[in-house]
């Protein structure tokens, strides 16, 4: 009796949403079919646009001429370290000027392989030498050498920067909880959410083209990660340890440093890695502001449409990216295992003894390379290229397979692209503002609608909403066919031990490559123009579908699926019955995560051609008009962060309601 | 609150030795504005009173002494707020309402320094989960505390190894914490509290992450140690098997409140509420009851033999049955006091319950 009427109680509110729901769209579909009626509500009149862009111009400008003494001091001191990192691993010192310049040479590269070799050697095994020799061997050989070097430098000067200011931004944010909340946290999603480029305009605004304003836009990007792993690291200190540190009787400052960051270093050490992929990430694309490097390879070769350089330089990006990587993660894991004990006082030598022979290697190859030229550079006889060999290789498929990809593209862009794009574009802007502020109200109450609406409605009144949906509608496919090809990928692995084997190496390597490199070979199949942008930003954002899928569903505790399978259920009931709804918060996440990463690729697929908010970045960026890229940028993190936000709350709904 | 008296058992010696820490009217309440509730309330209030502003009630009104040398356990189940009692006690967590006082001076009212202070040199705590540093070998986590009061490296490795060799560990110097059994991490715990020889030593729950085996060994090895050293022991746990063995005094604690202090004898013969006799139920009566609690007076009969009033049952329960005879109880002087029959022997082994006052 009581089971029935709670069940009456509660069916209401489900009934009053449904029908608001329909009521709303029943709206937006009236004020869509009366477009010509209701102008105003579809596109959003250009006379009322607020000119935020002018005002960041101005507030630009006004920094730039007032405060040109700081940036000229900021980059004069950061140029320093930099210098000498670009001097030591690509250029080069010289020492006075003219002809009789002396010239101290740059690290040996067989010293750097060999040094890269024992710090594998040492982080990881046999093997993870190997593969980190290996992949800077693979660098000398294939002549990308220099540009590599130029890359590692900026990264090298940029990722100690980022840590120690995202480790003390960590320790105020999780000091001060109100910093944290009012300040950091919204710093972190914003910084994480603005598309990379439009980093890149203030940056070349106030430090000109130069790898110091590249430096500074990587650390910016790259900080985040370093932030939140210190947060998290400090407030997973078991209490014990924490209660401990007060009993010893330690200050404030001796807890902090002696006591919380030492046990919080596997943490820590997390976020580094992801620290460093960002950086060598950023690195890349910030060559398009005087970075250099292999990204400006990159660039060139894409400018001139030179595919099979292009496609060698990526490559070496991708070696770079996977040296850098295992080798950082393999350190984490060292210290998350921790320390085994050793005999005590012992030499240095005695102690390190893979950090002595480093550097006696390059201290010895180096100083051979002023006598042996071939230690000094990588003899030109020894380097192959495999330049022609991609362009045969694209001229054989587009020469063969022509009408094929043509008649798929073609159909692609007719049937399923154009319309939807059409929709998407003629979408009414105060529609999409209600549908989504519901959508807040409901999942998450009046504080999540405001912030929904208002950061969609910035989107229109700025003058941005075509672009605007015209990203949504290409972010949104993208993000759709990743996550129908990646889930069915998780669940595939998560039932078979065999096939994730296969699938984890393959996702690990998609997730290290910096997102320039996706764009190289789609672009040598399918050229320029939404296909491609569809098809590199499908390639990028599949991982994380397949990764929360898989994990999703493998966390389910074996303890409920015995359960299933004792109350007889067969397999396929125990998977859609049991293990499927409870993983659904995480695939979602994976969802989340899918398409914040599309959004990221679609932007910088601006470089191939597409019509959206990434192009009024890139044309602001080569214009160097820092407000209309600050806001297009801004829009681009505010789709983000609604996108974001919604799903969270939805989550955050599940999980309580599974416990 | 219940009954948390000390009944006195019949001729036992008054406790003369100084009291080192106490609690007095000590509360801990969770929730916006607690403070102020029980301030209002002149540190008095019911549980319904507590549950009808919001609050939740840790610690409630605890009244308690501890005297120098003495194994002082609390005893109770998760939640009854035996851990959040003794962080009140060395003001890890700050009480809301009351008095901690530490020989005779209120912990609550001492700056932060002096607070750091007392806790470097006075005071020594061993954690359930070991705490120990991942990242420091046990030589250094031995002397972190000392190294914290910025002693030099060789005085606080000295005084280190010294402890090292008190607990048994030497040769494992070197090693790092994940190295070691819980047994031995939790060695390395007791050594490093102990290197800074406090003079009050709190344990909270040191081996309840222990297997059986070795939690009996370790303490075996704690009451080794405290033969040594004679600290002042605050020692915190869930089992009641532990405290018997244990304690000199036992305080039980239930809801936040203490329910009753008394030795385990005490509680055993008298417990205070139907809650501690629970608890006591299952107990091995004849290890805790004494031959003082199971006297009768002298009725001139013939004694099969002398023991002390302080004698536990268990000590003498075979001869006495095997002999069949009355044995004479007698005090410090030789001087009979009273008998234990061996038929009341019998029936507290066989638990038949005897209504016997200790008194």
């Amino acid at each position: 009796m009581t089971v029935t009427a709670s069940a009456r109680e509660i069916r209401p509110p489900v009934q009053r949403w449904l029908l608001v729901w329909a009521a709303a769209l029943a709206a937006v579909l009236v004020v869509f079919l009366l477009q010509e009626r209701l102008p105003w509500a579809v596109n959003y009149p250009t006379d009322a646009v607020i000119p935020v862009a002018d005002w960041v111009s101005t507030l630009m400008r006004w920094i730039k001429t007032n405060f040109s003494w700081l940036t000229r001091s900021i980059t004069a001191v950061l140029g320093v370290p930099l210098d000498f990192a670009l001097n030591l691993l690509a250029k080069n010192f010289k020492i006075g000027h003219g002809a009789d310049a002396y010239v101290l040479p740059r690290l040996s590269w067989v010293g750097v392989c060999a040094a890269a070799f024992i710090a594998g050697h040492a982080a990881g095994g046999r093997k993870l030498g190997l593969l980190v020799g290996g992949c800077f061997l693979y660098i000398a050989l294939f002549g990308q050498w220099t540009s590599a070097m130029l890359t590692l430098a900026l990264i090298s000067i940029a990722v100690p920067f980022c840590i120690v200011t995202g480790l003390f931004a960590g320790i105020w944010a999780w000091r001060k909880p109100w910093a944290e909340k009012l300040i950091v946290s919204p710093a972190l999603d914003l910084m994480q959410t603005i598309p990379t480029f439009a980093y890149l305009i203030p940056m070349l605004l106030l430090f000109g083209n130069s790898p110091v304003s590249a430096m500074i836009a990587t650390a910016i990007f790259a900080t985040p990660p370093m932030v939140r792993a210190t947060m998290l690291g400090l407030s997973r200190v078991p209490s014990e340890i924490d209660d401990f540190s007060e009993m010893a009787g330690c200050t404030a400052r001796q807890k902090l440093w002696r006591v919380l960051l030492p046990s919080a270093r596997p943490t820590l050490m997390v976020g580094v890695n992801q620290v460093i992929m960002l950086a060598l990430n950023m690195v890349i694309i910030a060559s398009m502001i005087g970075a250099g490097g292999l990204g400006y390879d990159v660039l060139l070769a894409l400018r001139a449409l030179k595919v099979g350089e292009a496609m060698e330089a990526g490559l070496a990006i991708v070696a770079l990216a996977i040296a850098l990587d295992r080798l950082s993660q393999a350190i984490a894991r060292k210290q998350a295992k921790g320390h085994v004990h050793q005999e005590a006082n012992q030499s240095f030598w005695r102690r390190y003894p893979n950090l002595s022979l480093a550097i006696v290697i390059l201290i010895v190859t180096t100083l051979l390379g002023l006598f042996v030229p071939a230690f000094a550079a990588v003899p030109k006889a020894i380097t192959f290229t495999t330049a022609p060999l991609w362009k045969a290789a694209v001229s054989w498929v587009t020469i063969n397979f022509f009408d094929v990809i043509e008649a798929f593209r073609v159909a692609l862009i007719l049937n399923v692209l154009n319309p939807l794009r059409a929709f998407c574009e003629g979408f009414p802007w105060l529609g999409a503002v209600a549908l989504l502020g519901l959508a807040g109200y409901q999942l998450g109450g009046l504080r999540l609608a405001a912030l929904v609406a208002a950061l969609t409605a910035f989107c229109a009144v700025t003058g941005l909403w075509e672009k605007t949906m015209a990203t949504v509608y290409l972010c949104g496919i993208s993000a759709f066919i990743a996550c129908l090809i990646g889930i069915p990928i998780g669940l595939m692995a998560a039932r078979s031990d065999r096939f994730e084997k296969i699938v984890t190496p393959i996702i690990d390597t998609l997730q290290v490559l910096p997102s320039f490199c996706f764009i190289i070979p789609v672009v040598m199949l399918f050229r320029v123009g939404d296909v491609t942008a569809m098809i590199a930003t499908v390639a990028f954002a599949v991982v994380p579908a397949i990764r929360y899928t898989n994990h999703g569903i493998r966390q389910v505790p074996p303890a409920l699926i015995e359960a299933a399978k004792v109350s007889g259920c067969t397999p396929r009931q125990t998977f859609f019955r049991v293990q499927l709804p409870l993983a659904l918060p995480e695939i979602m996440l994976g969802v989340n995560q899918t398409i914040l990463m599309a959004l990221a690729m679609i932007i910088i697929c601006a470089m191939v051609g597409t019509r959206d908010l990434g192009q009024e970045v890139f044309i602001a960026l080569s214009k160097a008009d820092s407000g209309r890229g600050i806001v297009a940028g801004l829009a681009i993190a505010f789709i983000g962060i609604v996108a974001d936000r919604l799903f969270n709350a939805w989550t955050a709904k599940a999980r309580a309601r599974l416990g | 609150m219940t009954e948390a008296t000390e009944p006195q058992a019949a001729g036992a010696p008054k406790d003369a030795r100084p009291i080192k820490l106490a609690c007095r009217n000590v509360w801990k309440l969770f929730g916006s504005g607690a403070a102020n509730f029980i301030r209002e309330r002149d540190g008095k209030a019911s549980m319904a009173d507590i549950a009808a502003a919001g609050l939740v009630g840790a610690v409630r009104a605890v009244d308690l002494e501890i005297r120098q040398g003495e194994i002082f356990i609390i005893m109770g189940l998760s939640g009854s707020g035996k851990s959040t009692l003794v962080r009140c006690m060395s003001r890890l967590v700050e009480p809301t309402h009351g008095k901690v006082e530490f020989e005779g001076n209120d912990l609550l009212k001492i700056s932060d320094a002096a607070l750091i202070e007392l806790r470097r040199h006075r005071m020594g705590m061993v954690f359930q989960n070991f705490a120990l540093l991942p990242h420091l070998n046990v030589l250094d986590n031995i002397a972190f505390p000392l190294s914290i009061q910025g002693q030099d490296r060789p005085t606080r490795e000295a005084r280190a190894r010294e402890v090292i060799e008190l607990v048994g560990l030497r040769g494992r110097e070197h090693f790092y914490p994940r190295e070691l059994s819980g047994g031995q991490q939790q060695r390395v715990g007791i050594a490093r509290s102990l290197a800074t020889k406090p003079e009050i030593w709190f344990l909270d729950e040191p081996f309840s992450a222990l297997d059986p085996l070795i939690r009996r060994e370790m303490q075996d090895e704690l009451m080794r140690l405290q033969t040594m050293l004679h600290k002042t022991i605050v020692f915190i746990t869930h089992d009641f098997d532990e405290a018997i063995r244990l304690a000199d005094r036992v305080a039980i604690m239930k809801d936040g409140e203490v329910i009753q202090i008394g030795t385990p004898e005490q509680l055993v013969v008298n417990p205070a509420t139907d809650y501690v006799a629970e608890f006591t139920r299952d107990v091995d009566r004849a290890k805790v009851i004494s031959a003082r609690s199971l006297m009768r007076a002298l009725d001139g009969s013939e004694h099969g033999g002398t023991v002390s009033p302080e004698a536990k049952i268990a000590s003498f329960s075979a001869s006495i049955v095997a002999s069949g005879k009355p044995f004479a109880v007698v005090n410090g002087t030789g001087k009979p006091i009273g008998e234990v029959t061996p038929q009341a022997v019998i029936e507290l082994l066989a638990g038949i319950d005897r209504p016997r006052a200790s008194t």
